[in-house]
């Protein structure tokens, strides 16, 4: 007989997969996790959205969501990719703030995304702490770092460059 | 084996044109990449032309699903031939102006207006876009907003540094900005015939509604950088949305092309 999975179990599943560039953090913990649905036939469709428009990850992603309920014993999977809503940075969890901070990445400022449109080139920019020793006397070297969501900083206090999960 | 996409869906005809300027110029700024004056540079102009790439991947791969029969992103990006592409002509040129010069000769001067004008266009283009009728164009739009916006802060930043700089950089910059503006006004011409409806329907945003936002804020740069605004051609320079190119184009094709054309239905 057909064991059908329980909407929440599907949920976990896909929630465990971690994210290709970022190991720490989880495709939930970024919000690119959008909505998983079960159907009575058991059907089980997962909903991603891309970071930014080139993610280059996302290929993978969806790899390795099916493999991941492949693992699980589940083959009638489909994973979809959605543009809208858009991703936004303020969708990071908190636990996915946490775990970019300890991997040495800083996470962005909560609400700073929604205050980003329009904003002056050269505006102030709120006080980005340095992950290794805590300072806020940071600047930014580059608004474009190693990935496309992280800019590139350097602490002042402790002269470490370190990736800034940039708001967007 | 190239056949002009069908005219038969404006739709497809307006993605295709918005979709062929990102991929032209993601194509363009990828020749900066371990070329350009620092290492950071380098990051940047790459991550922008990523940017670019995917925001050309979603518009040609709606596209191509509405054409009959569909067609696929890849088979828009390899398999057209200059001719039937609808870029403007800002985003295909080389990235010097000397016509003597190498066409592998870059200039970075060029590149920062270039990107300026492009990024200052395409935000204020996707910003009215993402609340357009059509629910595709509307959901790209408004990712690309977002990230266009670091692309305009990006080369503002350079345009002031290097327009307001030394003697040299002042010089090279205004004279990129000389040989640029005239092509700006091909952004703002309207929408060739078999598109216009789009326009009345919501779908597209009407080119001329974008001239005073874009050139109010590129001289707002501008004035800061010290630089002096050219005078306006009076008239669009290129007509890229009709398929008429540069030899350039024909060119960055080739690159982007070669492996494709020369493995048809390559797959690893």
């Amino acid at each position: 007989m057909v064991t059908t999975l329980a909407r929440q179990d599907a949920w976990t599943i896909a929630a465990g997969v971690a994210d290709p560039e970022i190991p720490v953090v989880s495709i939930e913990d970024l919000g690119i996790l959008r909505e998983v649905r079960v159907g009575p036939d058991g059907h089980v469709q997962v909903v991603i959205t891309p970071t930014y428009s080139g993610c280059p990850a996302m290929e993978a992603i969806r790899a390795d969501v099916l493999a991941a309920f492949e693992r699980a014993g589940h083959t009638d999977v489909e994973v979809q990719l959605v543009l809208a809503p858009a991703w936004t940075t303020d969708w990071i969890t908190e636990t996915g703030r946490r775990r970019l901070e300890e991997f040495g990445i800083a996470p962005p400022v909560r609400g700073a995304a929604a205050g980003r449109e329009g904003s002056a080139p050269v505006s102030l920019t709120l006080a980005v702490r340095c992950p290794q020793c805590g300072s806020p006397e940071t600047r930014e070297l580059s608004h474009f770092g190693s990935t496309a969501c992280k800019s590139l900083w350097v602490c002042t206090a402790c002269k470490e460059p370190f990736d800034h999960f940039k708001p967007l | 084996m190239s056949t002009a996409p069908a005219a038969a869906s404006p739709v497809a005809g307006y993605a295709i044109a918005l979709g062929d300027d990102a991929l032209v110029a993601a194509q363009r700024l990828g020749e900066w990449i371990a070329a350009a004056p620092q290492i950071e540079e380098d990051v940047a102009l790459g991550n922008i032309a990523l940017d670019l790439l995917g925001q050309a991947r979603s518009l040609l791969s709606y596209a191509g699903s509405l054409l009959e029969p569909p067609r696929s992103e890849d088979d828009l990006a390899y398999w057209r031939d200059a001719g039937e592409l609808r870029n403007v002509q800002l985003v295909e040129r080389p990235w010097t102006l000397d016509p003597a010069a190498d066409p592998e000769d870059r200039d970075f001067g060029v590149a920062v207006v270039r990107l300026l004008l492009l990024a200052t266009y395409q935000h204020e283009l996707y910003r009215r876009l993402q609340d357009g009728a059509d629910p595709t164009l509307a959901a790209v739009a408004a990712k690309a907003v977002k990230e266009v916006d670091y692309h305009r802060d990006h080369a503002t930043l350079w345009v002031l540094r290097l327009g307001d700089g030394t003697e040299e950089s002042h010089r090279r910059v205004q004279h990129a900005l000389d040989a640029e503006w005239p092509y700006l006004e091909e952004l703002f011409a309207p929408l060739p015939d078999d598109l216009s409806d789009l326009v009345g329907a919501r779908v597209a945003v009407d080119p001329a509604e974008l001239r005073e936002p874009v050139t109010a804020s590129l001289t707002a740069v501008l004035a800061e950088a010290t630089l002096i605004v050219p005078h306006d051609p009076g008239h669009a320079v290129g007509a890229g949305r009709r398929g008429e190119h540069t030899p350039a184009l024909h060119r960055l094709l080739e690159d982007l092309q070669v492996v494709a054309r020369a493995h048809p239905g390559a797959t690893w």
